[in-house]
């Protein structure tokens, strides 16, 4: 919906009060100006809204400079469009790297910085993070990204639908299955169409393992970053065994381009749906075993409870999704609150837990795995039969006014870290205009909030118990 | 004859744990990744990692000074000599009569000095993280180790380890309180000195958390072969160290016929290896402790060296 600058602020401060959450910003690029994009939905709610701002003089009214969890995303569109926010609490660049980057100034007695990344001395994402400390406490933590930025979005803007689809698979490498999902259904509502019902079903079951796997070895690398390796090599064996058992059942470790917009690629059979349940079956022995490890190891318990605490009332003002909200008391599951198939038909409990340390986000990815176990198992059970794929309309068979008719879809997906926003403007069978959205974009200044006053040595364990996505924020 | 023997033998022990401490290292981590289920690296691996290291040109860092470059040579020559100076298979060795466990403590309180300095000198953030750590650590290791010193020699009448081994193996030392206590602040002084777990995680990967990783981080080539060689056979000197004082059994003593001598290091080799697995399950069942929770573990330490040296005084029997 066009909206003015009044109703644009009036919506900003609705951010700001918490009568909405914040889902998205983004600048799409026209021949006369640009058009900022601003998605967010009700509180409690997963039903997404857009208001459109028409900004011709290549100026808009700040959203940061009302609700700062935007900050970030306008910072980035407005290196990549040229815009400029007016009123803006943080003008500095975000992704162009062009010029010295302005860290925050902290200054007091003793205070002094700790330089980490953006190489690494283990092979990870490259981001850099400024330490501002006191002896071995963090007084304050700027991350620095854009190190992988390779413009994606506008890689996928002028291309055909399949072209953007298996880019939008390639986002976050981890969250390839959600990223396909969450595409593929705003096309699928741009274009006015609907996968099958056995389409769906496939969906879930992969989009479920993908979360397993996530899980399985985000528990092990924060008991790992923890320092205890032994949790990391027994978890790292389950993860193997999902990846493995999504090769066989679906020809890819990783489920990469098997979800497209009409429906999915790959059918799984009746013998391999019965290996799903006798792996899920096996695993789940396992798990249980190793989550009592887990508890009893006094020592790992010692360094994960109370450690990187992150407010709730934070965690609600920046809309953290995922387990990094569902840690501090946020009650929000794309899957039950935004309701897309297959998950319409089920009853989808979300564990939250308002505790907001480490081990609570833990915990949440330990309650998530029962959880989605449970849901392959129904899907699996009353998988119905019928085609695959719902083919896309013909660009050329379409009437003379539906072709001049550019269509738009969104699409909230719950991927493995949180809620994945998708948005699609689709005119004559390609993309005119696209955003998707990481969870990791809140997850980002959670932590930076998460770690003040938790000591240095802590830092990798409370970071990878956000598992915030370096390269789904470079987009 | 009386003067070359000795000698020998302290040559040999000299050769000896250079030889075996990249090996004892290499055995640890093999242990410890069968304990996780992986295969692990070859138990050689350490002696490649040095052959490579050492071809390899070093690269030093911009704007260090001298004090960068000679501290990889002080440091290795500290913890090699200390390391000669423990009996491992027999007791007659030359420097032992010069160089008892005092000068020990003070040659690794050397070595550790000149790597905070070299890890000052090079002036990045991790370096002074990893010093700043390391001083804070040590703080309580040094006077621990001592206090055990003292227990040990009040003991056995000498603070020699050649003495101290003959008196523990003699069985004149009887079953006591304090070398109890002894025994368990030496483990952790050994623990937190030689980088291990819960102090420190010698294969984390994580800048942030590290201690002795992080004050090597800049070091390559040459240097840092010296660096791990060192910190190698600082393993192997407090393995040999608890097992001089505690288990001095099997250790040939002054005048002792060559096949008592090889009975002695056979002794001395199973005494490693016993201790090398003891030290990878207890690093496979614990997780890292907290940076400030390390100062109250070795803290313990310095209260039971404290607490036998005080029982000493109390009563010579306990």
């Amino acid at each position: 919906m066009m909206v003015n600058s009044r109703t644009w602020q009036a919506a900003a401060s609705d951010l700001a009060t918490g009568r909405s959450i914040f889902v998205a910003l983004w600048a799409e690029a026209q021949d006369d100006g640009c058009i900022i994009h601003l998605a967010g939905r009700p509180q409690g709610s997963g039903e997404v809204r857009l208001l459109s701002l028409a900004a011709p003089d290549r100026l808009f009214p700040s959203i940061a400079q009302h609700h700062p969890a935007a900050s970030l995303m306008e910072r980035a569109l407005c290196d990549v469009h040229g815009l400029t926010a007016e009123a803006s609490p943080d003008p500095r660049p975000w992704l162009d790297h062009s010029t010295p980057y302005l860290f925050k100034p902290v200054t007091g007695d003793g205070v002094h910085q700790i330089p980490v990344g953006p190489v690494h001395a283990g092979i990870i994402e490259p981001g850099h993070f400024r330490f501002s400390v006191n002896g071995e406490t963090i007084i304050r933590l700027e991350v620095r990204l854009g190190y992988t930025h390779k413009a994606t979005l506008g890689l996928m803007r002028g291309h055909m639908i399949d072209h953007a689809a298996q880019l939008a698979g390639r986002i976050s490498g981890d969250s390839t299955v959600a990223y396909a999902f969450a595409f593929a259904r705003a096309v699928e509502q741009a274009l006015g169409i609907k996968a099958p019902p056995r389409a769906t079903a496939l969906r879930g079951i992969m989009a479920e393992l993908e979360r397993l796997a996530n899980h399985f070895g985000d528990i092990g690398a924060i008991c790992n970053d923890g320092g205890f390796p032994l949790m990391n090599v027994l978890t790292a064996a389950l993860r193997e065994r999902v990846l493995r058992l999504a090769a066989t059942c679906f020809g890819h470790r990783l489920m990469m381009d098997r979800i497209i917009p009409g429906g999915v690629t790959t059918d799984l059979t009746a013998a391999h749906a019965k290996l799903v349940l006798t792996t899920l079956t096996d695993l789940r022995g396992q798990w249980a075993r190793l989550f009592e490890l887990y508890e009893k190891t006094a020592s790992l318990q010692d360094r994960v409870v109370t450690s990187g605490w992150l407010d709730p009332m934070i965690a609600q003002r920046l809309g953290c999704g995922g387990y990094v909200g569902r840690a501090s008391g946020q009650d929000f599951d794309a899957r039950r609150d935004a309701c897309y198939p297959p998950y319409d038909t089920l009853a989808i409990t979300v564990p939250h837990l308002t505790a907001g340390d480490v081990d609570a986000r833990l915990r949440i990815r330990m309650a998530e795995l029962e959880q989605s176990v449970t849901v392959i198992r129904t899907l699996l059970a009353t998988m119905p039969p019928g085609a695959l794929c719902t083919p896309l309309p013909d660009p050329a068979n379409l009437t003379t006014i539906e072709r001049n008719d550019a269509r738009v879809g969104h699409a909230l997906i719950e991927g493995f870290r949180g809620d994945i926003f998708a948005h699609v403007r689709v005119h004559r069978g390609r993309i005119e205009d696209v955003m998707l959205r990481d969870p990791s974009w809140f997850f980002w200044p959670a932590l930076e909030a998460a770690i003040e006053g938790n000591i240095v040595a802590d830092f990798p364990l409370c970071n990878k118990s956000f598992n915030p996505s370096y390269s789904g924020c470079d987009l | 004859m009386a003067l070359i023997t000795p000698l020998l033998l302290q040559l040999v022990q000299m050769a000896l744990v250079l030889a075996i401490a990249p090996l004892l290292a290499g055995l640890v981590r093999v242990l410890k990744a069968r304990l996780q289920r992986r295969a692990g690296p070859p138990l050689l691996q350490f002696y490649r990692d040095l052959a490579k290291l050492i071809i390899k040109d070093a690269i030093v860092a911009t704007g260090t000074s001298w004090i960068y470059r000679a501290a990889p040579y002080v440091i290795f020559a500290a913890s090699w000599v200390s390391a000669s100076l423990v009996p491992s298979f027999g007791t007659n060795l030359l420097f032992s009569w010069s160089g008892d466990l005092i000068v020990i403590v003070a040659l690794l309180g050397t070595a550790r000095f000149c790597q905070m300095l070299a890890a000052l000198d090079l002036g990045t953030a991790f370096g002074g993280l990893g010093a700043s750590r390391e001083a804070m650590f040590a703080s309580l290791a040094e006077p621990a180790m001592l206090m055990i010193v003292f227990t040990v020699a009040l003991i056995a009448g000498s603070s020699q380890l050649s003495v101290i081994a003959t008196f523990m193996h003699s069985g004149a030392a009887g079953l006591r309180l304090s070398l109890g206590l002894g025994l368990v602040a030496l483990v952790i002084v050994a623990l937190a000195e030689t980088g291990r777990f819960p102090v420190d995680n010698p294969a984390t990967h994580l800048e942030l958390t590290m201690v002795h990783e992080a004050m090597v981080l800049d070091y390559t080539g040459r240097h840092l072969a010296l660096l791990d060689l060192a910190h190698a056979l600082k393993l192997t000197l407090y393995m040999s160290l608890i097992a001089c004082i505690f288990v001095p059994f099997g250790m040939a003593g002054p005048g002792a016929a060559p096949a008592s001598l090889a009975l002695g290091l056979l002794a001395y080799l199973g005494k490693l290896v016993l201790g090398a697995v003891l030290l990878a399950i207890f690093e496979t069942a614990i997780a890292k402790m907290r940076v400030f929770r390390v100062p109250n573990f070795i803290g313990a330490a310095l209260m039971l060296g404290l607490l036998g040296t005080l029982l000493l005084f109390v009563s010579a029997t306990l």
